[in-house]
């Protein structure tokens, strides 16, 4: 079985729009959050979302490429472009070797959106132009960068919800595994626009601290209130190890563990066994104890009833002696399909400039959270092995465990 | 509209939304080989024509021309009472 390692990471986030602008932004526990009117005259009851810039990309791609991105392709695109670069892949590489994609993503509504309006309007398919069709259909990301990248191998996306992210990296870790690619692209998109959201907003999930928007997001404390919706898009670049190390490629981390799991449960309200479960499982498949994780990335996103049963969850497979434990979705909010790969590029940034990045407006604990040791202040240390925890509706979970690589 | 309006508009918008290079246009430039414009342009050159000479045509009527003077022509016949 072959070892599988990160050799590139890319980021455009509500933190930045670069490797260096995020690693910034994390240290100095940076909130995303805004308010933003437009949600509040569209009927929203929570008009707070992390601010991510619609980026231009006329003069980098061809309009024949572009046209085809919704916006959260459009984020991935950069993340990924980042992520190559990162990893020293050019497009010659590309060009000659069986490169996959596998990205996390859940929805594309603005365009779904606009394709009811134009055909409201017109009444007629033939008025509604070519691009909304690969717009609108879940696989836009990976459909998008396969095409920009020329990218050849394993090419599909993973509907997997708040958990896709991580399941995308989860799936590309075990083809390299088994042999059967050498390198994919993975990660995670999420669309930031309004319509994406509204039916969310509907369930009363989001924080409705609006007169706060930066403390709004505070996942593991007594206080919080809901969730924050966020955006953009991250990609890493994974190989197996004799592939890195043939190209002379920089190791980022290796991948030594992959966990999923199921709650079999309710579809909004998740469990802690389920999560415990995925944990427990990636634990085994990384051939490691409890004791040896540094970190743990979770995946709290400040609801009620999901961080109590993540730190429920936690003390079960960790006991009283939690490693050090973060939410990097107090600056970013809830960053979706995207987050479950976002915070493994978050935890890289962490891990190879020697941070934690603080769990930002944690002031309380409650009664289970309290057993956690949440890192509230940025935290100059070490870490070599990080967990990191992505759950979605549905009850699906995927836990990844990456580590500092000793050749 | 007199055809000089109609070659204005055509060429604005294929400049525009083709992102084709204005010398690029002449009379007898190839629509597919010279101004690069594939099958999913034809599709977006249907809108382009409703929304700005306000008439729909058929994608298939849009494959008998072959040059951007057929396109100048086709058009102008359309709208040359309007």
């Amino acid at each position: 079985m072959n070892r599988v390692v990160i050799t590139g990471a890319g980021i455009y986030s509500c933190l930045g729009k670069s490797l260096p602008e995020v690693r910034d932004s994390l240290y100095q526990g940076k909130s995303g959050i805004i308010f933003d009117p437009a949600r509040k005259e569209m009927g929203f009851r929570s008009a707070l979302t992390s601010k991510v810039d619609l980026p231009d990309l006329k003069g980098m791609l061809h309009r024949k490429l572009r046209n085809n991105l919704a916006e959260q392709g459009e984020f991935a695109y950069l993340a990924a472009k980042e992520a190559f670069e990162n990893s020293a892949v050019d497009q010659a590489y590309l060009d000659e070797n069986e490169v996959g994609v596998l990205f996390g993503n859940d929805s594309s509504a603005r365009a779904v959106v606009e394709t009811c309006e134009i055909m409201k309007e017109k009444r007629d398919t033939m008025l509604l132009g070519s691009e909304y069709i690969f717009q609108s259909m879940n696989s836009t990301v990976t459909m998008n960068l396969a095409t920009i990248f020329h990218l050849k191998g394993i090419n599909f996306t993973v509907s997997g919800a708040c958990a896709g992210g991580s399941h995308a990296i989860g799936i590309g870790y075990h083809l390299i595994r088994h042999g059967l690619q050498h390198m994919i692209l993975c990660g995670g998109a999420q669309e930031i626009n309004a319509y994406s959201m509204a039916s969310f907003d509907g369930l009363s999930a989001f924080s409705v601290r609006e007169s706060a928007p930066q403390k709004a997001s505070r996942p593991f404390d007594r206080d919080r209130d809901g969730l924050v919706p966020g955006g953009g898009a991250a990609a890493i670049v994974i190989e197996s190890l004799e592939s890195a190390q043939k190209r002379g490629a920089k190791i980022l981390a290796e991948i030594i563990g992959w966990g999923f799991s199921s709650d079999g449960d309710h579809i909004s309200r998740p469990n802690a066994t389920g999560p415990a479960r995925a944990m427990q499982k990636a634990l085994a498949d990384a051939c490691i104890k409890t004791g040896e994780i540094d970190y743990i990335n979770a995946h709290a996103t400040s609801t009620p009833v999901g961080d109590s049963n993540e730190a429920k969850a936690i003390t079960q497979i960790f006991g009283e002696k939690t490693p050090m434990v973060s939410s990097t979705k107090s600056m970013t909010g809830h960053e979706c399909w995207m987050s479950g790969a976002s915070e493994i590029v978050y935890s890289l940034l962490m891990m190879q400039n020697s941070f934690v990045a603080p769990n930002i407006n944690f002031e309380n604990p409650d009664e289970f959270t309290a057993k956690l040791a949440i890192v509230a202040k940025t935290l100059d240390t070490k870490i070599n092995t990080v967990l990191s925890n992505s759950f979605g509706f549905g009850g699906t979970n995927s836990v990844l465990i990456i580590k500092k690589i000793s050749a | 509209m007199t055809r000089e309006q109609v070659i204005e508009k055509i060429n604005n918008f294929i400049v525009e939304d083709f992102e084709v290079e204005r010398d690029k246009l002449r009379p007898d430039a190839n629509i597919i080989e010279t101004l690069e414009i594939d099958s999913l342009d034809l599709v977006d050159l249907v809108v382009l024509i409703e929304k700005n000479f306000g008439f729909k045509v058929k994608n298939e009527e849009l494959t008998a021309i072959r040059t951007l003077g057929d396109l100048y022509n086709y058009i102008h016949e359309r709208v040359k009472d309007q």
